[in-house]
């Protein structure tokens, strides 16, 4: 028995892998989308360009400015000379911030009275728009502690001492990267096994392989199998990518970050045969398997946090096997996480696999009687 | 032109109409794919970190550190919970109960009772990076205001020396929905409009009914054009949904002119069927066909046009492969027009770039079907 689901499984591993089409399928957009996806996929933001309208020419003004100057955040393009340009400037998009400093900027700090500065952000897209008022309230209020020790003016009681942990110097290709194995693993293996039973029903191979002994379990084992090793071997490929070419950590172990993956690929493998046993088609089959893709991947956590969600929508991911495995690489990868810190995680992707996988071989026996 | 030729056009035209009624599948694409997209990512996408669980430590309780921590319970940012010591702070961050530590020290009333510049411990799981930044900024705003508040109660002078007036033009709340959906709108339309032309086109080949069309007396400019003018108008169509759902669903401020608007979505537009019509003069099966659309306009409108993940920020040789996305145009002036108003120096260099686009790609698609016809 186990020789002939062995057979079926090479037969299928050859059935994909022969055709030139399907293996540039597997193979081209998964490393285009590893190095598109690395490098263009950040939120870490350099050079934005900016400007300065100083209208209090100081030495305290140009130690201010030196500071923008400096920063690898920023990338001055223009010192103004009149507000008049202001709006144009942010309205088209040449700069992203204005910093405006008052004309009673040396007056006042030197009178200890708060000295006016004004920020302002094209918040058109708010996130970097959040994030470059953030590095620019960083410089301006490092600016004034220094200004205040200069000048022997009392300090804060109290000052922020900030600290990322895992992730320190808060690179997002260290977010990003990691949640990439998760990803083309799983729209990998969705391809393979999704499509498989569909192209049999296609050409009529599938009726052949109905009167072979094999039992529908068998068969179901023989389509399931070979996306489970393409997957697999996929998803190493990545994970190598990541440590040695993009260099994220790795700080935890190859064996809970592995069981993640087998859990996670079986679940993944069972809703791919779900669809195929729905599918009559191989164009059913991938509408299928976009329609089930798309949501799951934007409701993963991927880019944007669950936790940013609606409650509704929240709850809905709870049943999208990606989320789990997302917080299992990350948390292997830069936080180290043991297998006993990933339980809450392995289980319930489990629990998706063998819902799916008992559907699929549900409809798997209702279309083949 | 050969005469006859408006009464053939106006015959294919008919044609094609008939077939996008009869078939839904095409309506489907039009209207119902961008309406479910934009409902997905609409509810699914979003960069605002509210309600943000984050662990407050204070080892020695006082006023002083109540004036502080209190400040936590009222900001709408953050959810606090308070642990006993360090060490389970720590632990519930591993556990990921909490997003960020606030570690208030023994000494830390003494010491800025004793010479100020106490420290405050902060610690945030830098795990999603964006996410800690804007925690980060967050506490510093909350730290800012706390600091203020203490000196004028003392009535002591202000303990900053600047007063930073921060400015966010066009979104004053900083609502990442209100940015995130108008891009959204550009790459919900830019998989729909290639996909529309490639899947229908593809199948007329399937089919056999191109060869059918062929040897009949009709130009292949004429087969293009009747191609051309029904799903264009289709996808204006299923644009217009998407920019209702927008606005009266999402609540997204339409600042420009809607004739702004409608000008770039059709040139927009144009290049999107262009590339379609492109695709399908490659291949010539739905499957492939579907591939090559989603990998080549889905996949870089998503990454690459600006619309979540910043041009500016990217590499510089990724940068340059930024500006033959159709999409990154399109993202830009839709930003601009639903948020800003008509801001002609983004609108005009955009529109002409879709412009320049949509003639390139449908020249294109033009010269690749005469020569197939040879």
């Amino acid at each position: 028995m186990f020789g002939q689901v062995l057979a079926l499984i090479v037969k299928e591993l050859l059935a994909v892998l022969r055709d030139a089409k399907s293996r540039m399928v597997l193979i081209g957009p998964p490393l285009i989308q590893l190095m598109v996806f690395g490098y263009a996929a950040t939120f870490d933001l350099s050079h934005v360009p900016i400007a300065i309208y100083d209208q209090d020419p100081s030495q305290a003004s140009r130690d201010l400015v030196a500071r923008f100057v400096g920063s690898p955040t920023f990338h001055l393009i223009a010192m103004l000379r009149s507000s008049h340009r202001i709006d144009a400037l942010i309205d088209s998009r040449q700069v992203r911030l204005v910093l405006v400093i008052d004309r009673r900027f040396t007056r006042d700090l030197l009178t200890a009275r708060p000295a006016p500065v004004q920020v302002i952000v094209d918040g058109r897209n708010s996130n970097t728009a959040l994030l470059t008022e953030g590095y620019a309230n960083t410089i301006l209020t490092d600016f004034a502690l220094a200004w205040q020790q200069a000048h022997g003016a009392p300090p804060p009681p109290a000052v922020l001492d900030i600290r990322a942990r895992y992730n320190p110097t808060l690179s997002s290709r260290w977010f990003i990267v990691p949640g990439i194995v998760a990803l083309l693993t799983q729209v990998v293996t969705l391809l393979v096994v999704a499509l498989s039973v569909a192209r049999e029903r296609e050409t009529g191979t599938f009726d052949q392989l109905l009167v072979t002994p094999l039992r529908p379990i068998d068969i179901l084992l023989g389509k399931g199998l070979p996306g489970l090793l393409i997957g697999g071997f996929e998803a190493s490929v990545i994970i190598a990518a990541a440590v040695w070419w993009f260099d994220v950590p790795l700080r935890g172990g190859l064996l809970p970050l592995y069981l993640g993956l087998l859990l996670f690929v079986v679940a993944v493998t069972g809703v791919g045969l779900a669809i195929s046993s729905l599918a009559a088609t191989q164009q059913q089959a991938l509408l299928g398997a976009f329609l089930f893709m798309v949501p799951s991947i934007i409701l993963s956590g991927f880019a944007t946090p669950i936790a940013n969600m609606p409650t509704w929508v929240q709850d809905l991911t709870l049943l999208n096997p990606m989320r789990y495995f997302l917080v299992i690489v990350r948390g292997v990868f830069l936080e180290g996480d043991g297998a006993r810190a990933l339980v809450p995680q392995y289980w319930p992707m489990a629990l998706i696999g063998l819902a799916s996988l008992t559907a699929a071989g549900w409809l798997f026996r209702k279309r083949v009687t | 032109m050969i005469p006859g030729a408006p009464r053939r056009l106006a015959g294919l035209l008919r044609k094609e109409m008939l077939q996008i009624w009869r078939d839904p599948s095409a309506l489907a694409i039009a209207f119902v794919l961008p309406a479910a997209l934009l409902l997905i990512f609409g509810y699914g996408v979003s960069l605002d970190a509210r309600n943000v669980p984050v662990a407050l430590v204070t080892q020695r309780p006082g006023a002083l550190a109540a004036s502080f921590t209190g400040a936590f319970a009222h900001s709408p940012f953050f959810r606090p919970r308070r642990y006993l010591t360090i060490q389970r702070a720590e632990r519930a961050m591993a556990a990921r109960r909490v997003e960020a530590i606030i570690w208030l020290p023994s000494d830390f009333a003494r010491r800025a009772a004793a010479g100020g510049d106490s420290p405050i411990g902060v610690i945030v799981n830098g795990v999603d990076a964006n996410d800690a930044r804007l925690i980060e900024g967050y506490v510093q705003q909350l730290w800012a205001g706390w600091l203020t508040r203490q000196a004028e109660a003392r009535g002591r002078p202000p303990p900053l020396a600047l007063a930073v007036q921060p400015q966010v033009r066009f979104n004053p709340a900083v609502d990442s929905r209100d940015y995130l959906v108008p891009g959204l709108i550009a790459v919900i339309m830019t998989l729909t409009g290639a996909l529309l032309t490639a899947l229908v086109i593809a199948r007329e080949w399937e089919r056999g009914t191109m060869e059918a069309l062929m040897v009949t007396r009709v130009t292949i400019r004429e087969i293009l054009l009747a191609k051309l003018v029904p799903y264009f108008l289709l996808g204006m169509g299923g644009m217009a949904a998407s920019v209702m759902i927008a606005v009266f669903l999402f609540g997204v401020p339409l600042r420009g002119s809607i004739w702004v608007l409608t000008g770039a979505s059709a040139l927009f537009m144009l290049a999107a069927l262009g590339m379609g019509l492109l695709i399908s003069g490659f291949a010539r099966n739905q499957f492939v066909a579907g591939q090559i659309a989603i990998i080549t306009t889905f996949l870089p409108a998503f990454i690459l046009s600006g619309f979540v993940f910043d041009i500016n920020a990217m590499p510089a040789a990724v940068r340059l492969l930024t500006h033959i996305v159709a999409a990154r145009y399109f993202v830009a002036i839709l930003q601009s027009v639903f948020l800003a108003g008509d801001v002609w120096s983004v609108i005009l260099p955009n529109a002409l770039a879709l412009a320049v686009m949509a003639v390139v790609f449908l020249g294109l698609a033009r010269a690749i079907a005469r020569k197939r016809l040879d």
